[in-house]
């Protein structure tokens, strides 16, 4: 299959569930008609009309409510939420409606809703558009959250979203729509990560922007003798722990490098997993991630601020090369 | 708020609909069944059988009991903490509602939701909502998935709500879309313990809607067949494909915001006017037939306390049994 780019497969995704199921409904501040800010979505509108592809006020919360309703009813719908920070705003009928609903209704219907967002740092967009919600989200039982890193997987998981019988948020870093890979066909399965390299002696989890980091830090380690494992975690919520604790037994170290806030993120909650499961594989463990401070604008700033491929490379340098502690 | 007209006849609503005098009868059934479960959940829950709080909807029967006579099978609901009313005007099994305020096995919702978050998709109700303009946001969605078709959606809310982001989003978002969904603010005159004038500016909520090109009919609350005519004009007018619609319904609770509250802010003659426009009282004025209202009265009353023994005597959920899946398969 030829390769594409990151942003027109999440198009594909979308177009061939529109295609397969007329239940399934898109819709978001400039998604139809502009064919989204990000230029992911174009023709979706023309292709099926304003009943099934629609353009909403810029009102997250509303639009959070109106995917609720209309998944209890029997709809399928996807909206978008054009910045993962504006999610926030829409946070009382995803949390308290959407993913308690399943649970408090004592399985009387599911939710089978999906919102995509765009996300992540590193675009100098400042403070408020540039954070990834994951944090926010780990939290909420009933929730799920997935992360692709490549065209392929930004098209298979997003399909898996749109079929699954639960409300999934899907994270969509705003500095990989335009990097290109195979296209891929069909579903991925939420919740499961990818090993997407294989090595012996460090085991790298990481997700989204991060895997590109990782492999990057991870072709520079190999120069310098350190063979590392890179694992693609591809869903946040539920986290895949096994795939990690197989490859922390084998390597007998691990480095969780995630672009978001220390505090609250994956990161140190599946570092807290390992240990809890797999202690006695670990020789050492810690976590990259960024600072307790809002995302800075100045380029000088906000690199410095977050986690880089070369940091990563050069901590687990020090560390592997390190004696191993008795 | 003198200045703004209300409905208090059914003549003076929008319609050409009169009711008869069984859907007279109907209408006070509906009502008498909102009231004595509601005496009987406060028995229950002043001998500590009911947990955490309860909202009890004594004094607004009129508003959901009107509204939900004009819906068909098929129409969806959505409801507040306030909720048990629009559940049993709606259809919803007394003593599955009873037993699932008890928390147990057999309640609605098998214990898991509770009082304020009672869900019955069998009778058309999306869900009760514990934030105020929840409701406003479900109903919204619910006539999204209807748009294309003949049913409609209805949200129960109060006056606090109209202050919430969810009644100024969702209202713009319906009429936008010119979604089948219809707004029905039940106005109590307080929101929670503060009263509408501190808090909500310009106090017409009705005009609230207006703003947004929704027509909007203020009501006496307290009129069964005031409420029950103005929510057949709205649902007609939403079927022929006219957009959302908007209730303003003047209603009074009689007791206090919840159990913990006896509800002294409000001036006793304030109570008193309220407690003389009784909407149970004036609706068996208007059926004018005593003896069919008592016959009525004891039979729902006798319906009821066997419905709360059935219920109080079926099971709590076992943990070790009742497991329960994070994720809908």
């Amino acid at each position: 299959m030829s390769d594409t780019t990151f942003r027109k497969a999440i198009c594909a995704a979308l177009e061939e569930e529109l295609e397969r199921d007329e239940r399934v409904l898109f819709f978001g501040e400039d998604v139809a008609a502009a064919g989204g800010v990000f230029a992911v979505t174009p023709g979706l509108y023309e292709r099926f009309g304003p009943g099934r592809v629609f353009d909403t006020p810029i009102s997250e919360l509303a639009l959070a409510g109106a995917a609720f309703g209309s998944a209890v009813v029997g709809k399928r719908p996807v909206f978008e939420v054009m910045f993962g920070d504006f999610l926030i705003l829409a946070m009382d009928s995803l949390v308290n409606q959407a993913a308690k609903f399943w649970y408090i209704s004592n399985e009387q219907a599911p939710v089978p809703l999906t919102v995509r967002c765009a996300v992540g740092a590193g675009g100098r967009f400042g403070a408020i558009h540039s954070q990834t919600p994951t944090p926010w989200l780990l939290g909420v039982p009933g929730i799920k959250i997935v992360a692709p890193s490549t065209p392929a997987d930004a098209k298979g998981l997003l399909k898996s979203a749109i079929r699954d019988d639960n409300p999934v948020v899907v994270l969509e870093h705003k500095r990989l729509y335009s990097i290109s890979g195979p296209e891929g066909d069909g579903t991925v399965p939420i919740g499961e990560a990818n090993v997407v390299r294989e090595g012996s002696d460090i085991t790298i989890v990481a997700a989204m922007r991060g895997v590109h980091d990782a492999l990057a830090a991870a072709e520079t380690l190999a120069g310098d003798g350190i063979e590392a494992e890179v694992i693609d975690l591809r869903t946040l919520r539920p986290i895949d722990e096994r795939t990690v604790l197989e490859s922390v037994a084998k390597t007998n170290r691990v480095v969780m490098y995630d672009e978001g806030p220390e505090l609250g993120g994956w990161a140190r909650g599946l570092l807290g997993a390992v240990a809890e499961r797999g202690l006695e594989d670990i020789d050492d463990s810690w976590v990259i991630a960024s600072g307790e401070l809002p995302i800075p604008y100045s380029p000088t700033l906000e690199d410095d601020f977050l986690p880089s491929a070369e940091r990563l490379a050069d901590e687990i340098r020090a560390r592997v090369k390190a004696p191993a502690r008795a | 708020m003198s200045a703004v007209e209300t409905a208090t006849t059914v003549d003076a609503v929008a319609g050409d609909w009169q009711p008869t005098a069984d859907e007279l009868a109907g209408g006070l059934r509906t009502m008498l069944l909102l009231r004595r479960f509601e005496e009987e959940m406060q028995r229950l829950f002043l001998r500590g059988e009911i947990h955490g709080t309860v909202h009890l909807y004594i004094g607004q029967e009129a508003v959901s009991a009107g509204v939900c006579s004009a819906l068909e099978a098929g129409d969806w609901v959505a409801a507040t903490y306030r909720g048990h009313g629009a559940a049993l005007a709606q259809g919803s099994d007394p003593e599955a509602l009873a037993a699932e305020l008890l928390g147990r096995r057999t309640g609605t919702c098998g214990g898991r939701a509770g009082s304020m978050n009672i869900v019955d998709l069998d009778h058309g109700l999306v869900g009760c909502f514990g934030i105020v303009g929840g409701s406003i946001a479900a109903a919204t969605g619910a006539a999204l998935g209807c748009r294309g078709g003949d049913r409609v959606a209805v949200a129960f809310f109060g006056d606090g709500a109209t202050n919430q982001a969810y009644f100024h989003e969702c209202l713009n978002f319906a009429k936008v879309l010119e979604l089948p969904v219809l707004f029905v603010c039940e106005n109590n005159l307080y929101g929670e313990f503060t009263p509408l004038a501190q808090s909500t500016a310009g106090a017409d909520i009705a005009g609230r809607a207006r703003v947004f090109d929704i027509p909007a009919a203020r009501v006496d609350g307290n009129r069964w067949e005031v409420v029950a005519a103005a929510a057949r004009a709205a649902v007609a007018r939403m079927r022929a494909g006219e957009g959302p619609q908007f209730i303003e319904a003047l209603t009074y609770r009689h007791l206090g915001h919840s159990k913990s509250d006896a509800g002294r802010y409000r001036p006793p003659e304030e109570v008193e006017a309220w407690l003389a426009r009784d909407p149970i009282d004036q609706l068996r004025a208007t059926l004018a037939d005593d003896e069919r209202a008592d016959a009525i009265d004891a039979e729902v009353g006798g319906e009821l306390t066997a419905a709360v023994e059935r219920a109080l005597a079926a099971p709590f959920p076992d943990p070790a049994v009742d497991r329960a899946t994070e994720y809908a398969p």
